[in-house]
């Protein structure tokens, strides 16, 4: 089986096999498997407390599967987590980036920590401001930067070492409508230059822009398919819909 | 509320200080000198000098762990903090004795410790009294001017009625200021109380209720620490309790203000901290007078020392436990207490005030 | 390696950036080092005394100006009420009462003996244990006195006196800040190192950007050393300014092996590191990381001989101040600073630091989970 996950490594960014995290008795993940293909929008859809943000902290090495296994960017979870790290990029529900740098000292300092090359940094600094229009604010502190324009910059910087994996946790919690907008249009840019991105959030619009999705439901998942699939399979309008149908099943209160 | 009860390891801090610092206090701590390792040198060595050595070994406060035979040693051994003390005796000692009736000893202590250098001496002295006593036959001397000593309130010299009023007062100042301060401000680092404030609530009653609390918390270790006090330390509480209550109330509340004022002007919880660590407690034990003689310092100190609270404070808990003193007796503490009190919590009210205007 | 250069880059910034840690670094070190030894003086003087005078004779007089010429008493109260008396000392007027009891001239003369009495305040145990020898002293001194003017002794003297000559070395002049500021500066270097270097961690994990460094290839050693290195450079600079103000405004001229000071300080900052590190791998936000690190260095600090001395704590106390890493600095800082102790004087010191050091920082690393 273990050389199956090998094979199949070549064409999927990530494999999941009956992941499962507990924590004493609560099992936060129950046996959760699927596969994500590269350069794929996949998106992890679920109520507070379903499970996501556990599932995708196994997936970046963060925390050590109670059982299962899994296979991101061609690396173990289990025995290669240092190896993923170089290949993936990951923004956090939590903001990311130091408030008390400016943003060109955030990026030189990510930048930096990923091994990107003292001329590489400087190339790839210099097109990430242009790309966000930030050149004149470059020597700014992070903290006087408005929320849209700070999420937006957390996530190219999380893509700036091109990894072929990045997860996005939440990315556009208090977000404007308008700036989540332009959030997405990146992330398909990122997705056009071959960057599987793995995303979870709660905002069922947003589902309709991924390639497929999995709605999670006390920790296992209900439902894998694209969007239009799903709807069509459950006679439902929008994705609100499926969801709502799905989660009613729900014993675990949301927290 | 919730939020302390919640984090368990803080709550163990909090009610763990005051109980290590009551045992370190009553059981580890003392000012008292005894067992000093010592050097002996004796340039004597005859049965004068050797029952003198004997006399002084005898003591408890010393023991002797070398003996030296050259001066060029006692640098050494000082040095190295092998001794604390050498006593040096001469080579003539028993000769000066029966001639002269006079003679030398020569000690020499490690002076870094200003305080044990002297008690050291003084101990020797003392000693060598005595030891003068014996050489002489017993007459008793004429006009003898006798003393009578008793002390007062603590006949049994425990320092714990010192320091249990400090603990408490410096306890209570660490939960109500610092607690306060940094709790608030981290509210505003996190930005959740925007939130709050944009709430219909007004926001007196919000920094109210995050201020509540600490008052039960501190009523409560003020509580454990007199508890812990009179059963383990059996220091007395000879006044009123309902007055002692009332007086750190006072107390708290102007703690407690003063911790509202401090995060309505700092922004960051390290910044909050600062304060209430270099501004509140480092001048608490300072110039309470639990720690250190207040009457000892420079008089600019002691002006300081009147704008401290905990001063106050201090002096009128350990007035009512130990001295038994009446809300009579402690009525000026009591009134400069209560001007703190309003004093501090009018100007964190006008702070928050501006800052919403 | 690179990466280091990266990390080191970012915590400098952030560090100089940051108002309330620079405030720290140099506001610290000057209050504490210009008021502390100060205020810390443990020598008593300058005690109130009330006398009651029931007797009103010549003696009761002399004795009086004897007492207001003496420079440890200030004579503040003046009655011939008991009760007046017991009044002061509740108030706190008088910290004690010498009563003269009526007849006392008369008794001393006639009977050839007589009794003063002397009331303390001992609520605190020292002050009051002090205040009454000082006033046993200057009765014995009047004492003499008054026997020299009845008596001539013979010639050669009956009572044989061993004088008792002492000498204070180190401290000749018995200056309580010379023994207080290289303990200060020992309690600077604890706090810059102990609570400086836990809050740092402990803000990035409140903050959430902890989690970012996970998922980047930085390794758990680098992270670490990234954050101990700064805080271990700053322990240096406060070192240095403390070293300077003690200079300056206390007059302590370091002692010949400043070279040695900073060695030891060195290995004893990364003990003490690698305990600020340890409490941030246990805490999850900068409140709870600072009550617990106050809570521990409360009790380094209090038994690390710094105040009370070591000798004078019960067995299982002084265990715990030889287990305490506080306490070697402390020494190492009186030795080096007061008595100018040499390197070989505190090998065991090296020693043990050495190995706390190894012990804290071995722990901190293997309690330190990148991940869960």
């Amino acid at each position: 089986m273990k050389e199956n996950l090998y094979q199949m490594s070549k064409s999927y960014s990530i494999i999941a096999e009956s992941l499962t995290k507990t924590f004493g008795s609560f099992t936060a993940v129950d046996s959760i498997s699927f596969n994500v293909s590269a350069g794929e929008i996949f998106g992890f859809l679920g109520a507070n407390g379903a499970g996501k943000t556990t599932a995708m902290r196994m997936l970046c090495g963060l925390s050590k599967p109670t059982s299962g296994s899994a296979v991101v960017a061609g690396f173990n979870i289990d025995k290669e987590s240092e190896s993923i790290k170089q290949r993936i990029g990951y923004m956090s529900q939590k903001f990311s980036l130091y408030q008390d740098l400016t943003v060109s000292e955030n990026i030189e300092f990510y930048g930096g920590i990923y091994g990107l090359g003292k001329q590489k940094l400087a190339q790839s600094a210099k097109e990430l401001l242009h790309r966000l229009h930030l050149e004149k604010d470059a020597r700014t502190l992070v903290r006087a930067l408005p929320l849209g324009w700070k999420q937006k910059l957390s996530f190219s910087i999380a893509i700036m070492h091109q990894p072929s994996i990045v997860f996005l946790d939440e990315p556009t919690g208090g977000v404007d409508p308008v700036t989540r907008r332009q959030f997405w249009q990146m992330i398909y840019e990122a997705a056009d230059h071959g960057i599987t991105i793995f995303v979870t959030t709660h905002y069922m619009d947003e589902a309709e822009y991924c390639d497929r999705v999995a709605i999670m439901v006390d920790g296992k998942i209900e439902a894998l398919d694209s969007p239009q699939q799903m709807k069509e399979q459950m006679k439902a309008e929008d994705m609100n819909e499926v969801f709502y149908r799905l989660a009613r099943t729900a014993t675990r209160a949301s927290a | 509320m919730l939020h302390i009860l919640r984090d368990r390891r803080t709550l163990l801090v909090i009610f763990g200080m005051p109980i290590a610092q009551i045992l370190i206090f009553g059981f580890a701590l003392s000012n008292e000198v005894k067992n000093t390792r010592i050097g002996i040198l004796d340039m004597a060595r005859d049965e004068q000098s050797a029952r003198y050595i004997q006399q002084i070994e005898e003591s408890e406060y010393f023991e002797t762990t070398h003996e030296l035979s050259t001066t060029k040693e006692i640098d050494q051994l000082l040095r190295a903090g092998k001794v604390q003390m050498v006593l040096a005796i001469p080579s003539t000692f028993s000769e000066d004795l029966a001639h002269s009736r006079q003679t030398q000893v020569q000690v020499v202590t490690d002076g870094t410790n200003p305080n044990v250098a002297t008690t050291l001496e003084n101990y020797t002295a003392n000693i060598t009294r005595d030891f003068q006593q014996t050489l002489m036959s017993a007459t008793e001397l004429p006009y003898t001017i006798k003393v009578s000593t008793r002390m007062l309130y603590n006949p049994q010299m425990k320092g714990e009625y010192n320091f249990v009023p400090g603990v408490i007062a410096l306890v209570l100042m660490l939960i109500c200021t610092m607690m306060t301060s940094v709790s608030i401000v981290k509210e505003k680092e996190l930005g959740n109380m925007e939130i709050l404030l944009v709430s219909p609530m007004n926001p007196l009653t919000i920094v109210v209720s995050k201020a509540i609390p600490y008052i039960f918390m501190g009523l409560l270790i003020l509580t454990i620490i007199l508890v812990l006090s009179v059963t383990i330390l059996h220091v007395p509480i000879h006044g009123s309790l309902l007055l002692l209550y009332v007086v750190s109330l006072i107390f708290i509340f102007s703690a407690l203000a003063l911790g509202l004022l401090i995060s309505s002007f700092t922004n960051s919880q390290q910044m909050a901290m600062m304060i209430s660590l270099m501004g509140l407690l480092l001048p608490t034990v300072m110039f309470s007078g639990f720690m250190f003689p207040i009457e000892s310092m420079p008089w600019p100190l002691q002006l300081i020392s009147n704008l401290i609270p905990a001063k106050w404070y201090f002096y009128s808990i350990q007035g009512i436990m130990i001295k038994g003193l009446g809300i009579g007796a402690i009525i000026k503490e009591i009134a400069i207490l209560t001007f703190f009190a309003i004093f501090f919590i009018g100007l964190s009210v006008k702070k928050f005030q501006i800052r919403l205007a | 390696m690179n990466k280091m250069k990266y990390i080191l880059r970012k915590e400098f910034k952030q560090i100089f950036r940051d108002p309330a840690i620079l405030r720290l670094i140099f506001l610290m070190p000057a209050i504490q080092l210009l008021i502390l030894p100060f205020a810390a003086d443990y020598e008593i003087k300058n005690i109130n005394v009330g006398i009651v005078d029931h007797d009103h004779s010549t003696y009761s007089r002399g004795l009086i100006q004897k007492i207001e010429f003496s420079s440890y008493f200030n004579l503040t109260e003046y009655s011939d009420s008991y009760q007046m008396g017991l009044q002061w000392i509740e108030s706190e007027t008088a910290d004690l009462i010498i009563e003269i009891p009526t007849n006392f001239e008369k008794n001393l003369v006639r009977e050839s003996e007589a009794t003063l009495f002397l009331a303390v305040n001992a609520v605190n145990g020292p002050k009051g244990n002090l205040g009454a020898a000082y006033a046993s002293n200057i009765i014995r001194s009047y004492n003499q006195d008054i026997r020299s003017e009845w008596i001539q002794w013979p010639r050669m003297n009956p009572e044989p006196q061993i004088e008792v000559v002492a000498s204070h070395w180190y401290n000749p002049t018995s200056n309580y800040q010379v023994f207080m500021v290289p303990g200060i500066l020992a309690v600077l270097l604890t706090m810059v190192g102990g609570f400086l270097s836990a809050l740092n961690i402990v803000r990035e994990k409140e903050i959430g950007t902890i989690e970012q460094l996970n998922v980047s290839p930085i390794k758990k050693h680098q992270f670490i050393l990234g954050k101990l290195i700064p805080f271990w450079l700053l322990g240096f600079v406060v070192l240095t300014i403390g070293l300077m103000i003690s200079y300056v405004i206390h007059g302590i001229i370091p002692g010949p092996n400043l070279g040695t000071l900073y060695l030891f300080s060195g290995i004893y900052l990364l003990a003490i590191l690698g305990f600020g590190l340890l409490v941030s791998n246990f805490t999850d936000t900068q409140q709870q990381a600072l009550m617990v690190a106050f809570f521990f260095m409360l009790i380094f600090i209090l038994l690390s001989g710094l105040y009370t001395p070591i000798e004078s704590m019960p067995k299982w106390a002084q265990i715990v101040a030889w287990i305490n890493p506080v306490t070697y600095l402390v020494d190492v800082c009186r030795m080096v600073m007061l008595k100018g102790s040499v390197l070989s004087d505190m090998t065991f010191h090296l020693v043990a630091i050495g190995f706390t050091g190894v012990l804290l920082n071995t722990l901190a690393i293997w309690t330190y989970a990148k991940r869960t």
